[in-house]
């Protein structure tokens, strides 16, 4: 008798054969194998260079099988243009946390998206600072615990959430912005789709493309990975809704 | 390539894009300003990349990721500019990055004013940034020189993988001088990344390229730190460059002495020269690293009396030149500092009072206005 077999599931070429040090139920994980799919099935691997933020992605560089640089924190986008407008034929992506993107590094993100720079942006919106320890990040929740608002985020003291697929959105210049979360296997699948697309239009050469995904920290979110992943689905959906905001296609279509 | 008359700023330019560079990122600041004017219109001409950034912290990282390319890169700023891409530039010695970086400086603290002054002399040679690195520290006294000197930051930033800085005054970009530029194709000094094994150029048939300068295990990072210390212990040995102005046995003084400062010393020795004064004058092209040796050679000479230090500032080099001489004889220091630049007669007193004291000099060492 022979028995063939198919492989249904590998580690893709970009990744590293390696164990990461994300804590258990952990998103970062799932969206490490979602862009390093993404980059495979556009067969850009070797042409590409990642720059890993300050948070704990940090050590995203020992994960990806890809050349990668290590930006200061939130200066990504800053590295990926000086990058990118040197070598415009290879691909560029910035892996960048909520702290990292939305707080310190929230100029370089918006001139970076405003300039139209041909780089792909994911970030990873986990509502805290998970590296240091779950202190309040500018995606925080209104009400939500950290160790920095003990009480639950007061918006009266600290204002409300930034949204920053809105807020990129809102810029003049063409991207593509979508957001969305990596909770469910639904979602994982439309979170590929996303990726991928952000990747495909870089390699078309056609926009600057972010996508946020909603990503659980159970470590500092003090829940379960379950409870976690039911906190995504009902709390952060509700203030950062799954979207997709800007779309090339979508306006070349109007 | 005949003379040609140019802007201190724009001979710089000038002198980058000879000396191989494809990449350039700027944030507006006086007085350096024209350099930027001069390269949106120049770098694309040679195929270069022009790119005004939002601030100097981007600016500085929109370097520290073009340097990652392999290709030659630069940027150029002025005082609170440069202190804004300290960030970057640390972040570059610790990844082992080449980048050239000007600093025409203007005078501070703060937000100071927007005349020439050499107050930034600290915070180029011992380090700006944060953590164990230097950067190594070309001082040019005359456009012709900066522009020589430019082709040289991007050869020691290469030899070294480490950034380089220039430091000039606002006097240097803001002169008019007579230049003459290398010959030679435009493109002929610019470099292959794909020789440089360090550069991010796509993984593809070799192991992927980290360019980074996290090292969370206390040893590794402890021997990053002395992998750095050894290529500026190298540097010590094979980059040391200054100047001799009239130095000769007869010296009553000699006078250390940098950038465009240096040259209006050179006019006071002339002057007194004419008078029968004999003076010296000791001009470091490198700061970092400072010609120490070669300093204390000079300042042990049988004749000298004094060494004076002269500078646009509050008295920072004269530290540099304290060690060197290390005691063998007094030194003293003259400077003015905010923007103003010292006359050739203020200095010419300071350097009879000296040599001819009338009274008792007070020993504090330390003369200004
Ligand atoms: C200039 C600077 N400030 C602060 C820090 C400390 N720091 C490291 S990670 C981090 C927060 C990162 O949070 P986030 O971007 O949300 O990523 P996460 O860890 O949640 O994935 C901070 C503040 C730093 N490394 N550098
Ligand atoms: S601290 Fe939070 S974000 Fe960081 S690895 Fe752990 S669960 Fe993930």
């Amino acid at each position: 008798m022979t028995i063939s077999s198919t492989t249904l599931f590998s580690r893709p070429e970009s990744m590293q054969e390696t164990v990461t040090h994300y804590c258990p139920g952990c998103t970062h994980g799932i969206i490490h194998r979602l862009v390093a799919e993404a980059l495979d099935e556009l067969g850009v691997r070797d042409r590409t260079v990642g720059v890993a933020p300050v948070g704990c992605s940090v050590l995203a560089y020992n994960y990806f099988n890809c050349d990668f640089m290590e930006a200061p924190h939130g200066r990504a986008p800053a590295l990926a243009t000086g990058f990118k407008r040197l070598r415009p034929d290879m691909m560029v992506f910035t892996y960048q946390g909520d702290g990292d993107l939305a707080s310190i590094g929230m100029g370089e993100i918006v001139h970076a998206a405003n300039r139209g720079e041909k780089f792909t942006t994911i970030f990873v919106n986990n509502a805290i600072y998970g590296m240091t320890g779950g202190q309040m990040a500018p995606t925080t929740l209104p009400m939500q615990v950290s160790t920095t608002c003990p009480m639950g985020r007061d918006v009266a003291l600290t204002g409300h959430p930034i949204r920053m697929a809105e807020l990129l959105s809102s810029l003049v210049t063409p991207s593509y912005i979508e957001r969305v979360a990596v909770h469910t296997p639904r979602h994982i699948i439309n979170a590929k789709r996303a990726i991928r697309k952000a990747f495909q239009y870089q390699a078309e050469g056609r926009c600057y493309g972010m996508v946020e995904v909603l990503s659980t920290c159970p470590t500092n979110w003090g829940k379960t990975p379950e409870e976690s992943n039911k906190w995504l689905d009902e709390q952060m959906t509700a203030y950062y809704p799954i979207k997709c905001f800007k779309d090339p296609a979508r306006e070349e279509s109007k | 390539m005949a003379r040609i008359l140019m802007k201190g700023n724009e001979a710089i330019a000038e002198a980058a894009i000879r000396a191989g560079a494809e990449g350039y990122f700027c944030y507006p600041i006086t007085p350096q300003s024209e350099v930027a004017e001069y390269l949106t219109k120049r770098m694309p001409e040679v195929g270069g990349v022009f790119l005004q950034g939002e601030s100097e912290v981007a600016v500085g990282n929109m370097l520290f990721g073009a340097a990652s390319t392999g290709k030659r890169v630069f940027t150029t700023s002025s005082s609170p500019g440069i202190s804004l891409m300290q960030e970057a530039i640390s972040y570059m010695a610790g990844a082992h990055l080449p980048a050239v970086l000007v600093n025409i400086m203007r005078g501070g603290p703060g937000l100071g004013g927007i005349l020439p002054a050499q107050s930034d002399y600290f915070q180029a040679v011992k380090g700006g940034g944060h953590g164990d690195y230097r950067l190594l520290v070309l001082a040019p006294s005359t456009v012709q020189e900066a522009v020589d000197l430019m082709g040289l930051a991007f050869d020691l930033a290469d030899k070294y993988l480490n950034p380089v800085m220039m430091i000039g005054d606002g006097m240097i970009g803001q002169m008019m001088e007579a230049v003459e530029f290398p010959e030679g194709d435009v493109k002929q000094n610019r470099v292959n990344p794909e020789d440089r094994a360090w550069a991010a150029t796509g993984a593809k048939g070799r192991k992927p390229v980290i360019i980074k300068s996290l090292f969370l295990d206390p040893h590794q990072l402890e021997d990053n730190s002395w992998l750095l210390d050894k290529k500026y212990e190298q540097m010590k040995k094979e980059e040391v460059r200054f100047e001799h102005y009239k130095v000769s046995p007869k010296n009553k003084l000699l006078i250390v002495s940098y950038g465009t400062m240096a040259r209006i010393c050179q006019t006071v020795i002339d002057d007194l020269e004419s008078e029968g004064v004999s003076v010296g004058l000791f001009r470091p092209i490198t700061l970092f690293p400072f010609p120490e040796k070669e300093v204390l050679r000079e300042a042990k000479k049988k004749n000298i009396k004094t060494v004076l230090t002269v500078e646009m500032s509050t008295a920072q080099m004269v530290e540099d030149v304290q060690r060197a001489v290390l005691g063998v004889k007094p030194i003293e220091f003259f400077g003015r500092t905010g923007g103003i630049v010292p006359t050739p007669e203020e200095v010419r007193d300071e350097v009879l009072k000296l040599i001819r004291p009338k009274k008792k000099r007070s020993t504090s060492g330390r003369k200004g206005k």
